[in-house]
């Protein structure tokens, strides 16, 4: 056997880091833009206004640009569970790869056959069916966000499976109960719509820049009145889904909650921090230091948000470390401790349990698969050394969502304010206003960016939510193969952006008639 | 009452089937190696780069549903090959990843590196994308250097990595280029095979005199040396040792003239392998001696799906072990011991219904895009790359 290297993990880790961020660069965009484009085109063959066909396929030309990107970028990440993620593709594949595979045959080649008739099919198809096309590419793109977002959701809260221990792996039991988990129903709602939410605010940021440059300005105006209804329509929905999220972090990963709000003490009627500082001083978890200073607080926020209860007590860092209060479910919580020796209960009984196996023990093989059982729900703690492990970065993740929910507030204020300037006809007045709406087209991407770090960072050591963490679930390679890697795909996604982003701003500058 | 055995059967079936698909999508790169040597003016170039274009994502999809389906139903060969053969994998990876952006980007204006650039990219994913999928699908036959024991993750002192999958070769991959020669044969199979397929592809499609001229001397030129090294790679491989495995026990074991006696032993592999080649070859064969004759691209192209498909299955039906190791007999995969569980072979089944509507809608849509002849007038307006 290999040596552990924690320089592997690191670096494995970083690149599938990468790879995901620079992947929810485009493919955001490209989710709410098919829909915005769609929605134009649909009003065109309703009124057979030509301004409204030419919109649709200025946009498009954008779809188009970052589609490709994010196509580039996405077989990335569906080979890294392989690449460099060879345990967990074998521990939980029997699970993990279905939603892969069927987003592949039911979403992709939707999206790939009808994105071809949306860009060539013009002349070659009647206005319905290309119409229709374009309905299509979306609805396709959407159901792989929502194949890989069942996925990604099982990897948060693992159920409908069983763990075998003659093939040494989770299978599968229930296929119906993944795919409706409360934890993939949220994630898909919030995800999708944080995509339409910056489509819409890039879409409403360019459009601004057409009307403080005086150019294209009715074809400026109606994309703005799309933009602003639909993102008003899903920075609401986000919302909604946001709280439905953060109930389920809540209710499943109690330290992803605790790290998000900087909490390490427990409380009933805990306050929601609205903004504060992590404090450098804090250096342990159980040193007593007050973890966020210059905090603004909303009383017993926190509680009722996560358990609609506004006494509810939420555990903090230090109490989920240290276990002994009592869960919402009645059960007393258990300690680091004695997760981490139920764990190691279970790795040596199916270490015992495979011995058995080999000498045709059936009788040992039965005593060591109870134990594996019932110690199984704390498999991955066995792995941990420290209590520590358990505990994700509390600054990268406290400020990431402190951040987004602000920025999600500044959406909702921006789209309002455009939709009712739209609707009195006096956007071009206020100059400073359009600037702003601009200007926030970087916030738009910062957003989605910031949610996912809080969603993955904010689980750490995880791959599968107690079952398997990262150093278990990590490839056998060298450190050098993976940092080669990593430098490889870091440098050409750059080049690629830079590219990408150049391309943008020479056909936004173009503007729709050149199409 | 459908057994484990069909079901295994079954997903290996539709894993060889996407591999015979995607092996006739790569006419695709096969083209974008011929972009410069078709076309002598940008015009040219152009046309010739949008008719092959259109059909990039075909191909990509193919790619990413087999990585897809492959994770899903036989998920042991997911975490040893592409967690082993590292190199091998990210190669192919990165010739993919400069191909999604190329055909966008090349023609838009501020696009950084400039349009030859890109073409350069097309290039590259069409000469290393094809040979070194090839060169991976080769290994089926001949084996690489692998270990896998299962009772590793029952390591948890900290000290040691916990990998079920262990790769024997610090060259992680690469050292396939080095193991055997057929490697390279199947790697250049593959390479010509989508070069053949691509002249054939544009004869249908497209209407240009300057065009159909060249096209008709790419055919013998990329025609030949596939026929040359497909046959040496197969009769080869069919009078090699192979990797059986014993039904009631496991073991697998070396078996003399193993791919050979699979065919015989299931005759209707036997058929389909020839219905495959010869549909390849009178394809080939009938577009050499008749010039008009435009159709030669559905015969070897159906034909190299059937070819292909077969192989596979040749590769992992009757007791043969589909990715053998030559480090570890044992240690070889077999559609038995790297499947996945009867419950969710069984779901994916269910799922997999929906692939004749899905070949259905991609049926409707390619011909939507395919009435009449592709001229040099027809990519001046409207979209285009």
């Amino acid at each position: 056997m290999e040596l552990l290297s924690t320089s592997l993990v690191d670096w494995s880790r970083g690149q599938f880091a990468l790879t995901a961020m620079y992947h929810w660069l485009f493919v955001p965009l490209t989710l709410g833009l098919g829909v915005i484009q769609a929605i134009m085109e649909t009003i065109y063959v309703k009124t057979g206004k030509e301004e409204w066909k030419k919109a649709a396929k200025f946009w498009m030309t954008i779809f188009g640009i970052n589609f490709a990107i994010g196509v580039a970028t996405g077989i990335i990440l569906e080979f890294q569970f392989g690449t460099n993620w060879s345990n967990y593709s074998f521990f939980v594949g029997d699970i993990f790869g279905a939603p892969l595979a069927i987003e592949g045959i039911l979403a992709f080649f939707m999206e790939a056959t009808f994105i071809s008739i949306m860009f060539f099919g013009w002349n070659k198809v009647s206005k319905g069916v290309h119409l229709a096309a374009t309905w299509l590419t979306i609805t396709g793109a959407t159901l792989s966000a929502l194949w890989i977002l069942v996925a990604n959701a099982w990897m948060q809260l693992p159920l409908g499976m069983e763990f075998n221990p003659t093939t040494v792996r989770n299978e599968m039991v229930d296929f119906w109960s993944i795919i409706s988990s409360p934890v993939a129903i949220n994630k898909f709602f919030h995800a999708v719509a944080s995509g339409w939410v910056e489509a819409s605010v890039i879409v409403l940021g360019i459009s601004s820049w057409y009307l403080i440059k005086k150019r294209k300005e009715e074809f400026a105006k109606k994309s703005i009145l799309v933009a602003a209804s639909f993102g008003l329509f899903a920075v609401l929905f986000i919302i909604f889904t946001g709280h439905g999220s953060a109930q389920q972090v809540a209710a499943h990963q109690p330290m992803k909650l605790a790290v998000m709000e900087g909490l390490y003490e427990g409380r009933e009627g805990a306050p929601l921090v609205a903004m504060g500082v992590i404090n450098p001083k804090k250096e342990t978890y159980n040193d007593d230091v007050d973890p966020v200073v210059m905090a603004i607080e909303f009383p017993k926020m926190l509680s009722w948000l996560s358990f609609s209860d506004v006494n509810a007590y939420v555990p903090g860092i230090r109490n989920i470390v240290e276990g002994g209060y009592t869960k919402p479910d009645g059960k007393i919580a258990d300690s680091f401790e004695t997760k981490k020796q139920m764990g190691q209960t279970a790795i040596t009984a199916l270490k015992e349990y495979k011995i058995a196996e080999a000498a045709k023990d059936t009788a040992a093989m039965a005593v060591h698969k109870t134990t594996l059982d019932a110690n199984y729900k704390y498999f991955g703690y066995g792995y941990l050394d420290k209590p520590e492990d358990t505990i994700p970065n509390v600054p990268l993740v406290f400020y990431s969502f402190h951040i987004m929910v602000i920025l999600g507030v500044l959406f909702l204020l921006n789209f309002a304010l455009a939709l009712f300037l739209g609707w009195k006809n006096k956007l071009s007045d206020y100059k400073w206003i359009l600037w702003v709406f601009l200007w926030t087209i970087p916030l738009g991407y910062l957003a989605g960016q910031l949610g996912w770090i809080v969603a993955e960072v904010g689980r750490q050591p995880w791959t599968i939510q107690d079952i398997l963490p990262v150093q278990a679930a990590v490839s056998s390679l060298q450190t050098s193969s993976v940092l080669i890697t990593f430098v490889l795909f870091a440098v050409l996604f750059t080049v690629l952006l830079i590219a990408e982003i150049s391309i943008m701003l020479k056909q936004i500058r173009k503007g729709p008639e050149s199409n | 009452m459908i057994t484990y055995s069909f079901l295994q059967h079954y997903w290996w079936f539709l894993i060889s089937l996407l591999g015979g698909l995607l092996s006739f999508l790569l006419f695709v790169q096969g083209g974008q190696t011929l972009i410069k040597s078709l076309g002598k003016t940008e015009d040219e170039r152009k046309l010739i780069t949008n008719v092959i274009g259109k059909k990039w994502h075909y191909t990509f999809t193919t790619l990413v549903t087999f990585g897809g389906a492959f994770f899903a139903s036989f998920p042991l060969f997911y975490s040893t090959s592409f967690g082993g053969a590292y190199w091998v994998w990210m190669l192919i990876l990165f010739c993919f990843i400069i191909q999604a952006v190329s055909y966008e980007y090349q023609n838009k204006p501020g696009n950084f590196f400039g349009k030859n650039a890109y073409r350069g990219f097309l290039f590259a994913n069409g000469l290393l994308g094809t040979f070194l999928l090839g060169a991976a699908i080769a290994t089926f036959f001949t084996g690489s250097q692998f270990s896998v024991n299962k009772a590793n993750i029952a390591e948890f002192s900290g000290q040691f990595a916990p990998v079920i999958s262990q790769w024997q070769s610090p060259w992680k991959g690469l050292e396939l280029l080095f193991s055997d020669l057929r490697v390279w044969f199947f790697g250049f199979t593959v390479f010509f095979l989508a070069r053949t397929l691509a002249v054939l592809f544009l004869k249908n499609r497209i209407d240009n005199q300057a065009i159909e001229e060249r096209l008709k001397k790419a055919l013998l030129m990329n025609a030949v040396p596939f026929l040359v090294f497909f046959l040496t790679f197969l009769i080869w491989t069919l009078l090699a040792k192979g990797f059986a495995v014993d039904p009631a026990t496991g073991v697998v074991s070396l078996e003399q003239f193993k791919y050979f006696n699979n065919l015989i032993q299931v005759p209707v592999l036997l058929i389909l392998l020839l219905l495959g080649v010869v549909g390849v070859l009178y394809g080939i064969g009938f577009s050499v001696l008749k010039n008009t004759w435009r159709k030669g691209i559905w015969f070897a192209g159906i034909g190299t799906v059937l070819t292909v498909t077969t192989l596979l299955l040749v590769a992992g039906y009757n007791n043969t072990a589909y990715y053998p190791s030559t480090y570890d007999l044992q240690s070889s995969l077999t559609i038995f011991n790297s499947s996945s569980s009867y419950y969710t072979l069984k779901v994916m089944s269910i799922v997999s219904f929906l692939i004749p509507f899905v070949l259905a809608y991609i049926f409707y849509a390619w011909r939507a895009l395919e009435k009449g002849h592709a001229t040099i007038d027809e990519f001046k307006e409207g979209h285009s790359y």
